[in-house]
């Protein structure tokens, strides 16, 4: 019992991070994302409320 | 629109009853325990939270019976009141905490001044939890409410969800303030470190968070922009990971019911690892993910770019989530715990340096184009070297979790420089910038009362954190090589004692330097109070002849659209 939970912690833990953590990445890389980012990026500088000092 | 505010106004009023009825509760359970107390701190402490809740409880019955037909939560408005109050907590429990670490630092250095033996509650081992919580969970917790509450609203395009449940929240959480401040010079502690306060205060604390939790999650899940914007994933983690640390790390079994003592779950090396899982995660999603959340957002805002690279901000989120979770067990080098997990934490804490520095170029590069603000805009100047301290406190850590540089550095006074170099350099001034933006903005004034106090305060506090950092460094290497050192004879060749004196030129010069940061923290609340007053160069924003103030030229627009 012992050896089964800890190989599924060991190993399933470690692929199945990689796994997320590549597919994190992927979404952060992917080519056509861009633009989503490039507005998103502005995102803070374009709301309604009362601005810095200028 | 009309029938969207209507549904929200019916709600919200459920929201005022709500709260009420919650706090009622536990102001009757407060009652039984003050009754049928088993110690004096308990009924201490039972009585100071009927007081505080009783308050509260009656101010917020008072409030909305006062409103008529006038909808406290009208769903066009950002909620403002409760970031200004979030600020003025935050300065309050700065100064405080600030206040405290002096006190003990001249304690060290002349062990009779400040301490008064007929007081027994002004000992050094109850001011120092005293000292801790207030800078990291009053100060630092409510610049996260309250920047939280602010970016969490403007990046959403929505008024904050749950009406008066955020109101439980902020009044909940200085409840637990106070309650965990009292109860640790009253000598009540169940000796974790940074998570001092006992049992019943722990369950308050939780309550107070999972409601913090569901209006975050309301806010986003009401949001009118479909993207999430960077800064609320750094929050939401923050969130997150502090539920789960604290309940995990605070599994205790109450001695009584109505008695302040509690007995831990886990024991031995158990308890040790989940406690420094607790504690530097505690440093990495408190004092890192909540303040990382503060740079994307008020820097961009605040020089008016947008963040470096979008796509940097996501890498930097997850592989600090992924890493950072790891990196507990570099405390408990050369402990009973495992080397393995020893090696487990150094790996992943020195892996941890990329994340840290990538996030750390992406806020600094955010002001490529417009270098100059940091020469003309002071605030903008300390969020940078906010960054700097970052980059160099996350350089710091994983060289000191490496065992044979922790073999020389655990222990000594390196720690506690390593660690201030963070909270003063780091959240300090990343709080502090944050602050000198939110009081202009949501008093809406052109400026601050004086530029150039901010300048007086930055240059001020800067060298009180050298001073800090560079007496420590000294005392903590030099204390650590005279540990170690030995005679020709295989003797040790100094006693304990002589360390100690060795380093009192050393906490002299740290505590002038955290005098010095006292003061320019001191400086800066009197600079804010002044902007919120409107005096000085904080003209308001509808007269000054500031061009967002006008009225936008949107119909000279229209034909050429």
């Amino acid at each position: 019992m012992y050896e089964l939970l800890s190989s599924f912690a060991q190993t399933g833990g470690l692929i199945y991070f990689v796994l997320m953590f590549a597919g994190a990445l992927a979404y952060a890389l992917w080519p056509r994302n861009q633009e989503k980012f490039d507005a998103a990026a502005r995102l803070p500088l374009e709301d309604g409320g009362p601005s810095d000092e200028r | 629109m009309t029938e969207r505010i209507g549904a929200t106004r019916r709600g919200n009023n459920t929201s005022i009853l709500g709260v009420g009825a919650l706090t009622g509760v536990f102001l009757f359970l407060a009652l039984l325990m003050a009754t049928f107390s088993k110690d004096a701190g308990m009924e201490y402490q039972a009585l100071t939270f009927m007081v505080l809740g009783g308050v509260f409880l009656i101010a917020t019955a008072m409030w909305a019976g006062g409103l008529v037909d006038r909808d406290p939560f009208d769903e066009s408005e950002y909620e403002n009141t409760l970031v200004k109050f979030g600020v003025a907590a935050s300065m309050f429990w700065g100064i405080a905490g600030l206040l405290v670490g002096v006190v003990i630092a001249l304690q060290l250095t002349w062990p009779s001044i400040f301490y008064f033996p007929e007081l027994g509650w002004t000992n050094f081992g109850r001011l120092r939890p005293l000292h801790t919580s207030a800078v990291i969970f009053a100060f630092g917790g409510n610049v996260l409410l309250a920047t939280s509450f602010y970016v969490v609203q403007r990046t959403c395009r929505t008024r904050l969800a749950g009406g008066m449940w955020p109101w439980f929240v902020f009044w909940g959480y200085q409840i637990f303030i106070v309650l965990a401040a009292t109860g640790y010079l009253l000598g009540i502690t169940q000796s974790k470190e940074y998570a001092e306060p006992e049992w019943y205060v722990d369950l308050w604390l939780t309550l107070v968070w999972v409601v913090y939790l569901l209006v975050f999650l309301g806010t986003l899940w009401k949001r009118k922009e479909p993207h999430i914007y960077v800064a609320n994933w750094f929050y939401l983690s923050f969130i997150v990971t502090i539920a789960m640390l604290h309940i995990v790390n605070n599994l205790s079994i109450p001695v009584s019911l109505t008695g302040s003592k509690s007995v831990q779950v886990f024991a031995g090396v158990q308890d040790a690892m989940t406690q420094w899982w607790y504690g530097h995660n505690a440093v990495g999603f408190f004092l890192t993910t909540g303040f990382l959340a503060i740079m994307y957002y008020f820097i961009p805002k605040q020089v008016n770019r947008p963040v470096f690279s979008y796509r940097l901000s996501i890498v930097h989120f997850w592989s600090l989530i992924f890493i950072y979770i790891w990196a507990g067990p570099h405390h408990l080098h050369y402990t009973a715990l495992p080397q393995w997990a020893q090696t487990l934490g150094m790996t992943f804490s020195v892996m941890l340096w990329m994340p840290s520095w990538g996030g750390m170029i992406n806020g600094v590069m955010t002001l490529s184009g417009a270098w100059d603000k940091l020469r003309t805009d002071p605030v903008v100047r300390m969020m940078v070297v906010s960054l700097a301290f970052y980059g160099m406190s996350t350089f710091e850590g994983p060289l000191m979790s490496v065992r044979a540089v922790n073999s020389l550095s655990h222990y000594t006074e390196w720690g506690i420089g390593h660690v201030h170099s963070g909270a003063l350099g780091w959240v300090g001034y990343i709080s502090f910038g944050a602050l000198y933006c939110l009081v202009p903005w949501l008093y809406k004034k052109k400026g601050l009362f004086s530029k150039s106090l901010v300048e007086w305060h930055f240059w001020i506090s800067t060298i009180g954190i050298i001073f800090y950092m560079v007496s420590m460094w000294f005392a903590g290497i030099m204390e650590g090589l005279m540990w170690r050192a030995y005679n020709e004879y295989g003797f040790l060749e100094y006693s304990f004692v002589e360390t100690v004196e060795a380093k009192h030129i050393s906490y002299m010069i740290r505590a002038l330097g955290g005098l010095l940061y006292f003061s320019g923290a001191a400086i800066m609340a009197y600079n804010l109070v002044r902007t919120a007053l409107g005096h000085g160069e904080a003209e308001d924003l509808e007269t000054a002849n500031d061009p967002y103030a006008q009225p936008e030229p949107r119909a000279a627009l229209a034909p050429a659209e």
